[in-house]
């Protein structure tokens, strides 16, 4: 049995942007425990706050109130324990696949050049990129930049690894096969991960444990244990345990995704014509 | 080194270049660049030396000028079997090659200080933004006054134009660096300097170039209006002094010959920058300059 002790832990967070006249409060009351060796997948309606909330848990933003914790320390700024696999891609286009998976270590110089190649070498290969290693980014496609960034994740060891919708804007297909590939990555090895995304399905395919945002600003509306077995494949979406789980979340995700309608005059039509559907 | 490296990498240097070139060959490109040159060139004789057409009449017509410069005793004493020719080609590049890479040395690091630190910006960039929209030839008699020489006030003014330009163009490319490269580099663990080196640095490459190809031209620019102001040899000054003459031939001669001089001048500034984008090189599919 691994170790689910508590890693992070965010406590009453408040943030909000824009001048004191325009002050838009995007997360509030942010109450959240992050978990060792499991996975945490976020997800919320569009433009609810979520990449707000992996600014804050890596420490690119801070809170205007209340605490991010990680083993007891508070969280001030960016560290490679807390790696970040982006929204958009940001591998630097300027580094080959190779250059860019040992970017981390080797401006830190935390590790022997010989042991370097070799994790580089083996995570290259983990992801399937082992012939494109002395390719540049803008030669990769969607599908493989995103694994290349995993790699250059991976290869830190973070104590947590936060993904921001890591696979959108990928096709259907290659979606798919991201997401059965990282399941594997997951299940193979203990890892601590924060996924966000917008996609239900992937996000129970995925959890240990699922956290569902409300709308802006944004809290947990509620945390949902995902007790499907392990190992896990895609096949498992259609069984009843996972239809239950995404029946429960889709309300409440379907509620506050409409609160984002209503107030304006389109948006009440809107709701009501939605509401007219079987 | 593994045999995959060995099998990934192309030709280089001047292999690669015959490679493009004959490759060009077979597209459309040098042919319509000829028919392009020639048709002008045949407009121009036509309306010059044909039809005679007011006010093309006035100046010498194509087969004229190309006569004399290919004369190995020219009419009006220049061509490129003269000396003096070459001289003044010799002195402008001279001088395009100090002031270009004055401004270059000085414009990119200010630039990209100006760019990197918030502070440093607010102060220097206010001065620059107030230097900057005076003319270059307002600087004229100012550094002439600074300078009681020749060779000097046209260096200056040379390299004062094209240092504008550098130094707003490297500034512009570093805040064009997408802030998330930033970031994935802060949680890499980069220190700040490590940020200048490795995002910074290349992030703002093709601004960069894009600036230095400017910039030559507007090297080009100043440093002629300054050789026919006050000048000693120099493709300006070749201008100018036939012109006070009335070597019209000369004239165009020497203005055809700018045309070519700064050509080639951007297409090596073309050239180092896709030496040093290979990146993009790749990606775009594009070949050299
Ligand atoms: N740096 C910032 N300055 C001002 N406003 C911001 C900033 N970052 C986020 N916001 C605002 O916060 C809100 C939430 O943005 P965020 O990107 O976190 O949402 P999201 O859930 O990740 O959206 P998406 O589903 O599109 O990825 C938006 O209204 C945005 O305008
Ligand atoms: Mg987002």
């Amino acid at each position: 049995m691994t170790e689910t002790s508590i890693l992070m832990e965010v406590k009453n967070v408040f943030k909000a942007f824009g001048e004191d006249w325009e002050r838009e409060k995007v997360v509030e009351n942010l109450n959240l425990d992050i978990k060792r060796n499991q996975l945490t997948a976020i997800v919320g309606p569009s433009g609810c706050g979520k990449s707000t909330v992996v600014n804050l848990l890596a420490g690119f933003e801070s809170p205007d109130s209340g605490q991010i914790m990680m083993e007891g320390g508070a969280v001030s700024g960016p560290s490679k324990d807390r790696l970040v696999v982006f929204q958009e891609t940001a591998l630097m286009p300027w580094l080959t696949t190779y250059q860019n998976v040992t970017f981390g270590p080797k401006l830190r110089g935390d590790m022997p050049a010989r042991s370097l190649k070799e994790a580089a070498d083996r995570i290259i290969d983990t992801v399937g990129l082992r012939e494109f290693k002395d390719k540049y980014p803008l030669q990769l496609s969607g599908g493989m930049q995103r694994r290349a960034e995993l790699a250059r994740a991976l290869i830190n060891q973070p104590l947590v690894m936060i993904m921001d919708e890591p696979f959108r804007g990928l096709d259907a297909m290659t979606r798919q096969l991201m997401q059965e590939f990282y399941l594997r990555l997951c299940e193979e090895e203990a890892r601590t991960n924060v996924f966000v995304t917008s996609e239900l399905e992937e996000a129970i395919i995925l959890a240990d444990s699922l956290v569902v945002l409300s709308n802006r600003p944004t809290t947990v509306r509620e945390v949902i244990q995902i007790d499907l077995p392990r190992p896990r494949n895609l096949n498992m979406l259609s069984s009843p345990e996972a239809y239950d789980y995404k029946r429960h979340a889709m309300e409440m995700l379907h509620e506050e995704a409409l609160k984002s309608f209503s107030g304006t005059e389109s948006g009440s039509d809107f709701l009501k014509s939605y509401a007219q559907q079987p | 080194m593994s045999d995959r490296d060995v099998a990934t990498q192309g030709p280089s240097g001047l292999s690669l270049f015959l490679y493009k070139t004959k490759k060009s060959f077979g597209t459309p490109m040098p042919y319509l660049a000829f028919v392009g040159i020639g048709l002008w060139l045949f407009t121009y004789w036509l309306l010059n030396e044909q039809l005679k057409i007011s006010p093309f009449n006035k100046i010498p017509g194509p087969a004229e000028v190309l006569t004399e410069w290919f004369s190995q005793d020219p009419i009006w004493g220049t061509s490129l079997f003269t000396e003096d020719y070459w001289q003044n080609i010799k002195a402008s590049c001279l001088r395009i090659l100090i002031a270009f890479s004055l401004a270059t040395g000085l414009g990119v690091p200010l630039g990209l200080f100006m760019g990197w630190s918030k502070k440093f910006k607010d102060y220097t960039f206010p001065v620059l933004e107030l230097l900057r929209p005076i003319p270059i030839l307002a600087w004229v008699p100012l550094s002439i006054v600074m300078f009681q020489s020749f060779e000097a006030p046209i260096l200056f003014l040379a390299t004062l134009a094209s240092f504008f330009v550098t130094t707003l163009n490297t500034m512009l490319g570093v805040q064009s660096i997408d802030e998330s490269y930033f970031r994935a580099a802060g949680c890499l663990g980069s220190k700040r300097r490590h940020v200048f080196i490795h995002v910074v640095l290349p992030g703002s490459l093709p601004f960069v170039f894009t600036g230095l190809q400017i910039s030559i031209g507007v090297a080009w620019f100043s440093l002629v209006a300054a050789e026919m102001i006050s000048g000693e040899f120099g493709l300006g000054y070749m201008i100018n002094a036939s012109y006070m003459v009335n070597k019209y031939v000369t004239m165009v001669m020497a203005m055809l010959t700018l045309g070519f001089v700064g050509w080639i001048t951007s297409a090596m500034v073309r050239a180092a920058g896709s030496q040093m984008m290979q990146w993009r090189e790749k990606a775009l599919g594009q070949g050299g300059a």
